[in-house]
């Protein structure tokens, strides 16, 4: 029987669900071993140097935005906070980062949001950022590992992680965990 | 006597299922091959035994569930004493075991229906309908020996908690009571005609007769995939209370991939039955529509994808059913790379006919689907692969899905005015005149709603879908006279195809949507899109196994009243977990749509708010709805009266020429 052109294209689906089967139990013994997690977006750990990025996009009528080297460069703590307009808890953490941002500088990154909605309402809230950079494509979110908003992160001078909260603050959060460690401060 | 049905009884009754499935799966093979045709006929009373034995099964868990019976284990994860009866037996579904139970128990009455069809009357030879049922039969015995060596719905629990831990609150809800069972009805639909596909390889014969058998199944699925995630994107949409109605989630992806292909087998098995051609491509999509179903599961209940569902993931499990799917959906894909070429594709097509528009709806459709696994698989596999992590959101589908959609609406309204074999493009115009100018007149007022030419297009072109169906419909009733005469496919092929233009002018209008979060103090007066939303009260409030929190919000529009708005936080006792319940005003216009968010403690209180507009949100859903009632009510009840074999030829000039008339 001649091998016909029809007979290559009733093999492809065959072929497919092979690869795919084969894919699956790939992912299926790695996760059993420990080193696939499909729910961990690349969580950095602590203690590690913050991913490099460019400057990140400014805002209408908000603080200036900023890039990794000029985050490495502060001589002073910096808690940055992934936001969105659209997030309520992000709103409901707002007068809470106002009190905060006594103690330490705080530096916003816009996640996933159109900037006119943001501006409108950073501006119309009494907005607790020195800084707010836009992080349009999602990328830098993903490099930082924030599975969604509002997440804050804690660096020390030379850029380094010192902690991670991936929720909305809270007062007891707050006094037990970032005040005690910004006393730490070298 | 009631005691009679304990959880001891249910999983003997499903270990009984069991065994008649694989009893039903080999026994007809057995009898074709020592050629002893009494064996093959056992498959029908075992079908239908198998079917009797999984329901006794799943009323037995029932009947666990509503005994608040702690000692099975499945029971004291998923309930509690003060849960409400309704989720008492909703639950049963709502959780991995009794799911999957509950997708067993569909398929054998999927099979039952299979053996209890009448065959003498279609066509189907005694020997086919074995070879079909078998392959159900072994489909269900895989499932069943997964449930009983995996996720036994009936493992007890010693000793027996005094209370369960509780339901999730999210999924205590009554839209998703409903849910999962309409949504595996459709999955496992699938099921029935990848059977007949399976069988028709392995006798070798694909015919326009086939393509009349499958047909009515396919429909029967399609229409209860679609009304299954209709419900589902409702749910999202009023009880998660993100203001959306889809989200591209990898489960909610999982259930649109076998709908696209469903749809595109639906409309192919028309040109097998009709004109005895795509015959290699419709069974090809028959085997590929039910195998996206069980690779649909298998995504889900492994854990691979990251989803918002969440199942209690084991990656035993998910081993288990990649097997099965490697068996079923593997071996069927090796029998038609096998068996495939050997079929005769029946005739070609001219350009211009109804079977070429089906074609072209084919290729679009299944590019869709093609595009929606891509974005679904995509990031698992660049992990697997490369190491790297990934998102796939709704950009990526929203500009890859609309434009393969746009031509596919289009193509809709002229589609189903072409006729048969040749058709005439000057006459079909003219019939599409009067759609033409409705569609241009309906459109012009519209267009100051639309900021986005996108979506203004998208409007025009489902308004034009809407308005050729009716033209359509009309034309060929001056053709018949009376509307009995008028086949009951036509009016349900009309109804499905309005309602897909009705799903897209209210995803248009839900593109206009507006909202704002404001926090508020009570007395405070918002601005959103013309309306006044004023926050008149909060008052705490308790209900059965929760405590809530309730805004009152007025919401006026020019002074007058349009509505009151009652959104609430509540907080669940077990387990502790607060939800926000959405309140929602529908009305032909569209939603207006508020989520208390939270409390600021401040002094006076401040209250966090979400308020939504959203334009013709409604409509997405009576859509659904729509396509699903068109799907219900072509289905052939009375078709095969006269369709004997012999007289099949008779039936089939019949067919073609009524569809000739209309064409004025």
């Amino acid at each position: 029987m001649p091998v016909t052109r029809r007979h290559l294209l009733a093999v492809i689906p065959a072929v497919g669900i092979t690869a795919f089967a084969v894919g699956c139990a790939r992912m299926l013994s790695r996760m059993q071993q420990g080193d696939y997690d499909p729910r961990a977006i690349h969580t950095p750990m602590l203690n590690q140097p913050i991913p490099d990025f460019a400057n990140l996009p400014s805002l209408p009528g908000l603080p200036p935005s900023f890039d990794a080297p000029t985050l490495r460069q502060q001589d002073h703590p910096v808690l940055i906070n992934f936001l969105a307009s659209w997030c309520i808890p992000c709103v409901t953490e707002l007068p809470l980062l106002k009190e905060l941002s006594t103690h330490v500088d705080i530096w916003g990154i816009v996640y996933e949001d159109k900037a006119e909605r943001v501006s409108a309402f950073l501006n119309r809230n009494d907005q607790p950022y020195q800084r707010v950079g836009h992080d349009f494509s999602g990328k830098i979110a993903i490099d930082w590992g924030v599975s969604g908003v509002p997440e804050s992160f804690l660096i020390f001078p030379g850029g380094r992680i010192v902690w991670h909260n991936s929720a909305g603050l809270n007062q007891e959060v707050i006094t037990r965990e970032v005040l005690p460690l910004l006393e730490l401060t070298p | 006597m009631m005691e009679l049905f304990g959880p001891e009884e249910g999983h003997y009754a499903l270990a009984l299922g069991c065994v008649l499935a694989l009893f039903q799966g080999t026994l007809p093979f057995l009898g074709k091959c020592r050629s002893l045709r009494s064996l093959a006929t056992l498959a029908v009373p075992l079908a239908i035994s198998q079917c009797g034995a999984l329901l006794l099964s799943f009323i037995c868990l029932i009947l666990a569930a509503v005994r608040d019976d702690f000692s099975v284990k499945n029971i004291a994860e998923n309930s509690a004493l003060n849960k409400p009866m309704l989720y008492k037996i909703a639950g049963v579904w709502g959780n991995h075991e009794g799911s999957i139970l509950l997708w067993i128990v569909i398929l054998s009455l999927c099979g039952a229906a299979v053996a209890c069809s009448g065959h003498h009357k279609t066509g189907l030879t005694s020997l086919f309908r074995a070879y079909v049922l078998a392959i159900l039969g072994l489909i269900s015995g895989g499932f069943q020996l997964f449930c009983l060596l995996t996720s036994n719905p009936f493992t007890r629990l010693i000793p027996m908690p005094a209370d369960g831990l509780g339901m999730n609150p999210l999924l205590q809800d009554p839209g998703l009571a409903f849910h999962p069972p309409i949504l595996y009805a459709g999955y496992v639909g699938f099921a029935v005609p990848f059977a007949f596909a399976v069988a028709a390889l392995i006798s070798g014969n694909v015919n326009s007769l086939w393509g009349r058998w499958v047909r009515p199944w396919t429909v029967a699925a399609w229409a209860l995939l679609t009304c299954g995630i209709t419900l589902g994107s409702w749910w999202s949409y009023y009880v998660l209370g993100w203001g959306g109605y889809w989200f591209w989630d990898p489960v909610e992806n999982a259930s649109l991939i076998p709908w696209l292909s469903g749809t595109a087998l639906l409309h192919s098995a028309i040109v097998t039955e009709k004109r005895n051609g795509l015959k290699i491509w419709t069974v090809f999509l028959a085997i590929a529509s039910f195998s996206f179903s069980l690779s649909g599961t298998f995504l889900v209940r492994s854990g691979i994808l990251n989803s918002v569902h969440a199942f209690a993931n084991d990656p035993a499990r998910g081993i288990f059913i990649l097997s099965l799917l490697g068996l079923i959906s593997g071996g069927a894909l090796f029998l038609f790379a096998w068996r495939a070429p050997t079929l005769n594709n029946g005739p070609l097509f001219s350009p211009v006919s109804r079977e070429n528009a089906l074609v072209f709806n084919n290729i679009l459709l299944c590019s869709l689907c093609a595009v929606v696994l891509t974005g679904t698989l995509y990031p698992p596999f660049m992990q697997l692969l490369f190491g790297r992590t990934l998102s796939v959101g709704k950009p990526f589908f929203d500009s890859t899905t609309i434009p393969l959609v746009l031509p596919l609406l289009f193509g809709m309204g002229i589609g189903t005015s072409l006729s048969w074999r040749h058709a005439s493009l000057g006459r079909t115009f003219k019939r599409l005149r009067p759609a033409f100018f409705l569609t241009l007149i309906t459109a012009i007022p519209l267009y100051w709603n639309f900021r986005n030419i996108l979506a203004f297009s998208a409007a025009c072109l489902a308004l034009w879908v809407i308005t050729s169906s009716i033209t359509d419909v009309v034309m060929r009733l001056r053709a018949v006279h009376t509307l009995r005469h008028l086949p009951r496919g036509i009016w349900g092929a009309c109804l499905a195809h309005i309602g897909v233009g009705v799903t897209i002018l209210g995803i248009c209008g839900m593109d206009t949507a507006q909202h704002a979060i404001v926090a508020s103090h009570i007395g405070e007066h918002h601005q959103l899109e013309g309306n006044d939303w004023l926050l008149t009260s909060v008052r705490s409030l308790n209900g059965p196994n929760y405590q809530a929190l309730q805004a009152d919000i007025l919401v006026s529009h020019q002074g007058k009243e349009v509505a009151t708005l009652h959104p609430s936080l509540r907080t669940f006792i077990t387990p502790h977990q607060s939800t926000s319940e959405v309140a929602i005003h529908s009305s032909i216009r569209g939603d207006l749509y508020a989520v208390f968010g939270g409390v600021q403690h401040t002094n006076p209180e401040t209250y966090i708010l979400r308020l939504h507009d959203n334009p013709l949100a409604p409509w997405i859903w009576i859509g659904g709805l729509i396509m699903a009632l068109g799907g219900l009510l072509s289905l052939p009840y009375h078709r095969f009266r006269y369709s004997k074999q012999n007289n099949l030829q008779k039936t089939h000039r019949t067919a073609v020429s009524r569809d000739h008339t209309p064409c004025l």
